[in-house]
């Protein structure tokens, strides 16, 4: 342990000193389930059952699982594109409009490009669904860089563009005049993200968004660029003073946001459905919000955070079956989830855990209007 | 004479610290007790248990003779004892009379009566001599007059006993001396006040008695009368304090900052530095003089790029640096210790190795092939400056926010003085400052002279600028009305100037 510390005294004591604090997550998530547990009871239902339904639905057998890896992967990575925003001290509500935006950019690279070896068309294809979110989140990035425009607001205004773009596109010069259901050609198998087993709908874009984890992880805490990114975050006025360009640091974070989020989008389109439906309906942006406010922001969270969440919501269907309660007590889980972390005191106070008085909060979700 | 508090054996633990160890304080009726300390000598948690904020571990408190316990800060305010904190607890956005009357409205028949309100709080106020304007909003008054509505409801909720912690560390000179006015007057009245400070000229102008605390004890208690300003500075420090820098004379070189006709506008849109023209050459420290708020804050902005100059031209090392970025004068050798240490200064979040490399991460030895952090060098830097700066911080990895404000101030200096700078600019250096502190901070300005950097000294302390400037050079309405050499300047003189006249300062 000692060894350790002085090897790492940077990390250890940080990990050290906010070893309580890392329990309030796990904590908030326990308290929710037995909530949630009460309000079955209170149903008249079975809690065993639909509690043991729930974690076979998410956890148990191969399908099970990997279908919760297959929400997962979404979740990670649109989680990550809040979180490095957040970093930054901006809020991206626009996740889900990156999402569609990369979904489409990633699609159309899918099926339209033809004659490539997968080598070169793969990459090409999730490159262009990377883009596509970069360039949604650039939008509001640039807006609040140079006019000063709140970046919720443009984002918020970009998410239903961005959803009525695709709609229309799919419906019309993008569709598969062959189907009848509207949605885009099926991309080239040269375009396809492999499967990670067969008969099963997990793909490598899981190991994309594990790998993400990492990078974002790096990218922050040992580059230059993360450092400066973060210090916009913590304090602009003193990342001004300390010869940091606020205004460049503000776009570049939401165009790695967006192309965070624009890969979640492209793992949907190139791995789970191969193809964009004009049903496609998705949500992971706004319950990225609800990842990263798990995680702390903190990339190393996300994957848990988003682990839960898939497991959640997949499990939910069987808990169903098992115990006839709709699927909508797990919207209830998880908005106590979020309540319990968002106002952490109820969680404070139920199981005395003090707020460490020397840790400085380092982020803030989102500031007020203007800069 | 009747004791109004009297405070017997307090002590205070926290973990690591003992922060009161049986503290003996006596408060008279009618009398301002001047309680004298360094940052961190135990101060302000003597007066969070008089305001009932803390609990002590042992001790006694007796309010007018009899035992009290004070649990919360209702039953202090029950008990007749207000306190005045350093950071204003109004609310911005409402009147002076809403904010005052807050929790003990006026009504009539239900509906909050503001007329009446107004006038009473008027009234009040005035029998007091303090005058304020009920009607007006608290984010439109100074400074100075915010701090007079906190004490008129400190009174208004019924306090005999004032506590103003660090009363003037937000005033101009002007609206300190308005304070020491109004305190005299409530003591003539016989409320009794505790005034909190680490400011010794503070004490002489308008204590009635002193107590110093040093590491949690009470080192001293003495009246304004029998001491001297080197005894209490030494008496709070613990240690012979030199009061006045010792320094060689100057031995000048080329000009390094030439600013001529400089216009410069504030968030107002308002011209604050219009057509100021200045010299620093290098070797010596120019002290700039002035009341607050006569445009120090947008000539330092604009110097070091932090704000864009509307006209004129300012020149480092004969370059014309007038539309440079921060980025681009910090390349060009200047050191900056801003005014606002906490908001431009440093990042609280922040471990102190990182505040440390704040506006170096990106150069060599932090950074290898300009992307990739170098943590060692990063934190190996920080060990290196905690060390020779002696900033008091249990390791090197704690958030900067949790040091003390002198402390703070010298994670900034160590910064900004260890890399090779050709001119420094230096925004108020030590205020809010304790005696060791700013004597450290002033012996480091000095030994960047010496060591041939030109140095801009901007501060509202005329002492600072009298003790370590070699010309003063006094800022009036945006412009540099004078500019004398330090031996012919006095503080009579420097005085008029300040006040904008120039014909008689000049005899």
């Amino acid at each position: 342990m000692t060894a350790e510390a002085k090897k790492e005294p940077r990390a250890f004591a940080s990990w050290l000193s906010s070893l309580p604090e890392k329990l309030i997550p796990v904590l908030a998530v326990v308290t929710a389930l037995a909530i949630g547990a009460i309000v079955i009871w209170a149903t008249k239902a079975s809690v065993v059952k639909a509690y043991r339904g729930l974690i076979e639905g998410a956890l148990v057998g191969v399908t099970n699982f990997t279908e919760t890896l297959v929400i997962a992967t979404p979740y990670t990575l649109a989680g990550l594109a809040v979180a490095l925003a957040s970093r930054c001290g901006l809020f991206n509500i626009g996740a889900e409009g990156q999402f569609y935006m990369g979904a489409l950019f990633a699609v159309y690279v899918g099926f339209a490009v033809k004659g490539l070896p997968a080598v070169v068309h793969l990459p090409l294809a999730v490159l262009a669904g990377a883009l596509g979110g970069a360039v949604w989140g650039a939008i509001p990035g640039i807006l609040k860089a140079k006019l000063g425009a709140h970046e919720v607001t443009n984002a918020i205004m970009l998410n239903y563009i961005a959803v009525k773009v695709v709609d229309y596109v799919v419906k019309n010069p993008f569709r598969d005049r062959t189907s009848t259901i509207p949605r885009t050609p099926y991309i080239l198998p040269t375009a396809t993200l492999p499967r990670l087993l067969t008969d099963h709908r997990v793909h490598v874009g899981l190991l994309i968004a594990i790998a993400a984890v990492f990078v974002v992880y790096w990218l922050l805490w040992k580059t230059t660029v993360g450092f400066e990114i973060r210090t916009v975050g913590a304090n602009p006025d003193a990342a001004h003073y300390a010869g940091i360009s606020v205004t460049r640091n503000f776009v570049l974070a939401m165009v790695l946001s967006g192309a965070l989020a624009g890969l979640a989008g492209t793992g949907e389109v190139l791995g789970t459905n191969r193809t964009l439906p004009a049903a496609f309906i998705s949500g992971y942006g706004f319950d990225s919000i609800a990842i990263a406010l798990i995680a702390k922001n903190h990339p190393l969270g996300i994957f848990p955070a988003a682990f839960l969440w898939a497991a959640l919501r997949n499990g939910a269907g069987l808990m169903q079956v098992r115990a006839g309660i709709s699927i909508d007590l797990i919207n209830i889980v998880q908005g106590l989830v979020i309540i319990f972390i968002a106002a952490d005191e109820i969680i404070r106070g139920l199981y005395r855990i003090k707020r460490s008085k020397d840790q400085i909060r380092d982020i803030v979700f989102t500031r007020g209007w203007g800069r | 004479m009747t004791l109004a508090l009297e405070v017997r054996g307090i002590s205070k633990a926290f973990p690591g610290v003992q922060a009161n160890d049986h503290i003996d304080f006596e408060l008279e009726k009618g009398e301002i007790h001047a309680l004298l300390g360094e940052n961190g000598a135990g101060k302000s948690t003597l007066m969070n248990i008089l305001y009932g904020l803390y609990h002590p571990d042992e001790g006694q408190i007796l309010l007018n003779g009899e035992e009290v316990k004070i649990r919360e800060s209702k039953d202090a305010i029950r008990m007749g004892i207000g306190m005045v904190h350093q950071h204003f607890m109004l609310i911005p956005v409402f009147t002076v009379a809403e904010n005052i009357m807050l929790g003990m409205e006026t009504t009539r028949n239900g509906l909050l009566d503001r007329a009446t309100a107004s006038r009473k709080i008027k009234e009040f106020a005035h029998q007091f001599g303090m005058e304020i304007d009920p009607g007006a909003l608290v984010k439109d008054l100074p400074v100075g007059v915010q701090q007079r509505v906190e004490i008129v409801k400190a009174l208004y909720r019924g306090a005999d006993i004032l506590i103003l912690d660090e009363p003037t560390a937000v005033l101009t000179p002007q609206e300190a001396n308005e304070l020491f006015r109004v305190m005299r007057a409530l003591a003539a009245q016989g409320k009794s006040i505790i005034f909190i400070t680490h400011k010794l000229k503070e004490v002489f102008a308008v204590a009635d008695r002193i107590t110093v605390l040093r590491g949690g004890k009470v080192a001293g208690s003495t009246t304004p009368d029998k001491a001297t300003e080197a005894e209490l500075a030494s008496m709070m420090v613990g240690r012979e304090v030199l009061l006045t820098v010792e320094k060689k004379p100057p031995r000048t070189g080329d000009v390094v900052l030439r600013v001529e006709n400089l216009q410069v506008m504030d968030e107002r849109h308002f011209m604050c530095v219009d057509g100021l023209c200045l010299e620093v050459r290098a070797g010596e420290i120019l002290g700039v003089a002035g009341v607050q708020g006569n445009g120090q804050t947008e000539l330092v902005e604009a110097i070091t790029g932090l704000r864009t100059a509307t006209g004129g031209k300012i020149e480092i090392l004969n370059q014309d640096t007038t539309r440079y970025s921060p980025r681009e004068i910090i390349e060009r050798g200047v050191a900056h210790v801003p005014e606002d240490r906490q908001k431009h200064g440093l990042v609280l979040s922040y471990p102190l190795v990182d505040n440390l490399v704040l506006s170096t991460y990106y150069r060599k030895p932090f950074c290898r092939n300009a992307f990739l952090l170098d943590n060692k060098a990063i934190d190996a830097n920080g060990r290196k400056l905690v060390a020779e700066y002696d900033i008091r911080t249990p390791s090197e990895y704690t958030q900067a926010g949790n040091l003390s404000g002198g402390n703070q101030q010298k994670v900034i200096v160590a910064r900004e003085f260890s890399r090779q700078s050709k001119l420094v600019v230096a925004a108020q250096p030590t205020r809010g400052l304790d005696v060791g502190s700013t004597e450290f901070i002033h012996q480091r300005l000095v030994q960047q002279r010496d060591a041939g950097a030109a140095i801009l000294l901007i501060s509202v302390e005329l002492d600072e600028i009298l003790s370590l400037a070699d010309r003063i050079a006094v800022l009036y309405k945006g412009q540099i009305i004078d500019t004398l050499p330090a031996a012919e300047a006095t503080p009579e003189r420097l005085g008029l100037l300040m006040a904008g006249i120039k014909k008689e300062a000049a005899q």
